[in-house]
């Protein structure tokens, strides 16, 4: 898979630019509202996540002279969407998710390709352990979009898993793709556009009145009080013996488990869901339940290596839909919860759309709920 | 109906883990009635005070929070895990779960009864999870247990009461003490079952949470919770083995 080589990546990051030295770290207030000479209007995007970067590059495409503040030094550090599974898999989402996830979620599957050639668009495999095999079936009650297939239809698709599973799901339509390396492509198209992203940059409001979109996840959760953390964990694993072509998932009674091929051998294996918004611990427990899962799907994982674990957590609002809230002059673009790769096409696109035209959309947006408190 | 001296209107204890999102939960409980919910420390915590945002979210509920000891498996943690949810949510209840098998998640009835002791000697109001036998429910009640909460059959399973005989047995044996059927129960019906028994109330998570509808599903066990209640207030029936006509039929001038 190109792009999916972490060592690449670095390299391509090195030569952009976008891993920064500290030395060479800028500070960089917004610009002063200016006018572009096309008419079109001045907006900073506040945060380098996968959906600052959609939305810096919505902005750019309609019009907008964009820059992009991020406090982090370097592209995806700081992001929660460096460890995401990067499944884009709108079908499987009808299980749990609400309705706009699947609906919003199918616009990723043209926007990917078309923006990150990489993304590989090989379906996806919903399996359950033989004792967990209602929950397969509920599975498939609760989605679309999907074919049941038995171990011959696992094994012709994945010659591996032959003889593992009797029973899968398969959504043919569904794709995925590596996040740090999606990343990095729209940082390049927004590089050929001449959207700048200031690394290491505190963002500080100036007086002017041009828009700011505020990107940064649970950072901003001093605005956004009914904001709360889910934390994930992950791992990634080298498996050289394995191949496996899509991603897989595996129904587990707590969390969705997934194992996400990176290719050259390497698979990411996600991930926990727990209340909480600590960042960075990944706790012994959690990495039990998830390498059990991966040996469940296929004892070879027992061989693999570990080559990372992550955790972070997920930005959320209570029903753990998005939101386009503007308070004074920032539109705050949040609650992407896990579905940061998936979602942030359709979102992005809104935002644009909100700034740049003032269409509203009220699927996702809101009354800020403390002036709904006092009012 | 009191535990530990506090009256409660609504019969349904509602578990809050494995819902679609905490929106759901919040319109579940409501639609419910519910006025207990049991909170999960260790599963939904991570660090102890990370998990602020669920955690408000359930405050805001407005209902009494039974925080749980669930994944416990030994004594010590199951103790630890009751500490820190005293201090995190401000209550003695503490629902105490010490679990003896990976598999059936059955309770380790042993281990059950010397954390309830070590608890209630430190101020905990216990509710623990156990099984229907008689004697370990003695050895809970001597620990200083006012509430006993039976496995209706192994959590998350939906199986319902696997054994109505042991239940009712239970229930003949502590008719003083609080009975709560904890687990298994999948489907209305299996709560209203429960409450014909005599079982003051029914604890459930998985049944509303997995549910397509979570919401009409907790309103749906609401009403079979209390439609059991006032069967066994009303004093069934006895079952018969023959049919008995509900017209008599004696004196009619025509028999056919």
């Amino acid at each position: 898979m190109r792009g999916g080589d972490p060592s690449n990546l670095i390299q391509v990051m090195l030569a952009k630019g976008w891993v920064l030295n500290r030395a060479a770290a800028r500070s960089v207030s917004p610009p002063a509202c200016r006018m572009k000479r096309g008419g079109g209007v001045s907006v900073t995007v506040v945060g380098a996540g996968v959906a600052g970067l959609t939305t810096a590059l919505a902005l750019s495409e309609g019009g907008a002279e964009v820059s992009v503040i991020e406090r982090g030094p370097a592209l995806g550090v700081g992001a929660c969407s460096w460890l995401a599974g990067g499944m884009l898999a709108p079908g499987c989402e009808q299980e749990s998710a609400e309705p706009l996830i699947s609906d919003w979620g199918m616009e990723a599957l043209a926007y990917w390709p078309a923006r990150h050639a990489a993304t590989c668009q090989r379906g996806t495999l919903v399996m359950a352990p033989a004792r967990d095999a209602p929950d397969l079936d509920r599975f498939a009650r609760r989605t679309t979009g999907h074919q049941r297939l038995d171990a011959e239809g696992i094994a012709r698709l994945e010659p591996d898993l032959g003889g593992r599973f009797r029973a899968a799901l398969f959504f043919p339509l569904e794709a995925h793709l590596d996040p740090r390396a999606a990343l990095v492509s729209l940082a390049s198209l927004l590089e050929a556009r001449g959207v700048a992203i200031h690394f290491d940059t505190t963002f500080r409001p100036g007086t002017s009145s041009e828009p700011i979109v505020d990107c940064c996840g649970l950072a901003a959760i001093d605005a956004l009080p009914d904001l709360r953390g889910v934390k994930g964990e992950m791992l990634l694993l080298r498996c050289p013996e394995l191949t496996l072509s899509r991603p897989i998932r595996l129904l587990h009674p707590r969390f969705p488990i997934y194992i996400v091929p990176r290719g050259n051998g390497v698979f990411m294996l996600g991930a926990t869901m727990i209340e909480s918004a600590e960042r960075g611990r990944v706790s012994a427990r959690s990495v039990v339940e998830l390498l059990n899962a991966a040996y469940a799907l296929h004892p070879a994982f027992a061989e693999a290596e570990i080559l990372e674990l992550g955790a972070d957590a997920r930005p959320a609002f209570p029903d753990n839909l998005p939101r386009l809230r503007q308070l004074g002059r920032t539109l705050y673009v949040n609650g992407l919860f896990r579905h940061g790769f998936l979602l942030s096409p359709a979102l992005a696109a809104r935002a644009a759309d909100y700034v740049l035209h003032g269409t509203q959309y009220p699927e996702v947006m809101d009354e800020d709920p403390r002036q709904q408190r006092s009012a | 109906m009191d535990f530990y001296g506090v009256a409660l209107g609504s019969r349904l204890l509602l578990g809050t883990a494995g819902y679609p999102s905490p929106a759901i939960l919040a319109e579940a409980v409501r639609r419910s009635g519910a006025e207990v919910v049991t909170v999960s420390l260790r599963r939904e915590s991570g660090a102890e005070r990370a998990g602020q945002g669920f955690w408000s979210l359930i405050r805001e509920l407005g209902v009494r929070v039974l925080p749980n000891t669930a994944g416990c498996h030994t004594v010590r943690e199951a103790v630890t895990t009751a500490q820190m949810a005293r201090e995190v949510f401000g209550t003695s209840w503490i629902k105490l779960e010490v679990i003896g098998n990976h598999d059936t998640l059955q309770p380790d009835v042993f281990g059950l009864v010397e954390a309830a002791g070590l608890l209630a000697a430190d101020g905990f109001e216990v509710f623990p999870y156990t099984t229907e036998d008689l004697v370990v429910g003695e050895r809970l009640v001597e620990a200083g247990c006012r509430v006993l909460m039976p496995w209706g059959a192994p959590i998350g399973s939906g199986r319902g009461l696997n054994n109505l005989y042991g239940l009712r047995a239970m229930r003949a044996h502590f008719p003083d003490i609080p009975l709560v059927v904890d687990a298994g129960i999948g489907l209305p019906s299996q709560a209203a079952a429960a409450m014909e028994l005599g079982y003051d109330a029914v604890l459930l998570n998985t049944a509303v949470a997995r549910a397509g509808d979570p919401a009409l599903m907790a309103a749906a066990f609401g009403q079979a919770i209390e439609a059991g209640r006032q069967a066994y207030l009303a004093e069934p029936m006895p079952m018969r083995d023959m049919a008995v006509p509900s017209t008599p039929v004696l004196g009619l001038a025509f028999r056919g």
